[in-house]
């Protein structure tokens, strides 16, 4: 536990962390790799297969990771990524 | 799902020309981005976008008019913030953005630029500062750093480089800031600030140019010079923007000037008023 929190939170049971949904539009992507460097949790890497433009577009990792920072859509020069937070039901 | 039909989804996407994309600018290209965070700045202002006129100029960065989902224009070469003046003098109720390059506003258009800061003209002049004239083919230009290569400086350069927030403050800016296209929070927040002000706002966007500048000045690719960025790069709000310079060891960066000024439509306004009594 980080330092900072020096006691349990008193509504830990009803706080749900938000999911997030990574949308990546592939063939607009340049390959600049500013996503995969820049996100704080790791959660993008390089993927094997090659796009319309001849680069390997991000690939999503863990999407249970993502804090819905959305610094990489801010950071892409090619609108080629966005995260939405996903709707879910109950159970989720 | 066609690529148009995903980029639809976008949350930005009402803001953009979404059959325009993808952009012309290269891999890595900081326009983009600066572009990305003026959209995202109207976005969360909740902007009218029947209200809003982007004007830009020739370059890399011109090539932004034709991508906003607004009026906009894509003027001569240098004359964006001539041709905003009269926008702005002929229908006050428009908010006027100009978003061009450094070769186009401060060498070309470098009168124009002086002059609108000094009469307080209301608009917003976002510069994208690439060090080079990055479309034509990489030239040496008036912000090209002492010593470095251009495409005319084959043995390095010898002009002094202007130091352009320094510029927009000695010249009578109401708001000046500079940020590099890393600080993208931080640069929507600062845009957002300026489109809410009145007066002359100027914001300096230093952003990578991989394929040209970089390439001759052997900076690697783009994602090399923003681990650059984030290791030299200094915010200091308030510092005195003649002492912020961009050298290879530090980029001073933050918002230095934020002061009030009547502007030059409501003094015009004035006037008339004041003859026009009877």
């Amino acid at each position: 536990m980080p330092v900072r929190i020096w006691r349990t939170p008193l509504n830990i049971e009803k706080a749900k962390l938000p999911k997030a949904e990574i949308h990546i539009i592939k063939n607009q992507c340049k390959g600049c790799g500013f996503c995969i460097q820049f996100c704080p949790k790791d959660v993008l890497e390089e993927s094997e297969e090659i796009n319309e433009r001849g680069v390997h577009p991000p690939k999503v990792v863990d999407e249970s990771k993502c804090v819905l920072c959305s610094f990489c859509t801010s950071i892409c020069p090619d609108f080629a990524i966005f995260v939405v937070e996903k709707l879910c039901e109950e159970e989720c | 799902m066609t690529n148009l039909q995903e980029f639809e989804r976008h949350p930005l996407a009402n803001y953009l020309r979404v059959e325009r994309f993808p952009h012309i600018w290269c891999e890595g290209c900081g326009n983009g981005i600066i572009l990305h965070c003026f959209v995202k700045a109207l976005d969360e202002l909740g902007a009218n976008m029947d209200k809003l006129v982007v004007v830009s100029g020739i370059g890399c960065m011109g090539r932004v008019a034709g991508y906003i989902q607004c009026d906009s224009f894509h003027t001569t070469h240098g004359r964006p913030i001539a041709l905003a003046t009269g926008i702005k003098l002929a229908n006050p109720q428009l908010t006027v953005a100009v978003i061009s390059g450094d070769g186009d506003l401060f060498a070309i258009g470098g009168n124009h630029f002086i002059h609108a800061a000094r009469r307080n003209v209301d608009m917003t002049v976002i510069c994208s500062n690439n060090f080079n004239y990055g479309m034509t083919g990489g030239q040496c230009g008036p912000t090209t750093p002492l010593l470095s290569y251009t495409t005319t400086t084959p043995y390095g350069n010898i002009e002094h480089p202007f130091n352009l927030v320094h510029l927009a403050a000695a010249s009578g800016a109401v708001h000046v800031a500079r940020w590099t296209v890393l600080h993208v929070k931080r640069l929507t927040e600062s845009i957002k600030k300026a489109l809410q002000k009145r007066g002359f706002k100027f914001i300096e966007v230093v952003s990578p140019c991989p394929e040209i500048y970089g390439r001759r000045n052997k900076f690697g690719k783009a994602i090399d010079t923003m681990k650059r960025y984030r290791e030299i790069a200094e915010i200091r709000h308030g510092y005195a923007p003649s002492k912020a310079e961009i050298t290879s060891e530090k980029i001073v960066v933050g918002e230095f000037i934020d002061i009030e000024k009547p502007t030059y439509g409501e003094l015009l306004q004035g006037q008339f008023m004041r003859f026009n009594k009877g």
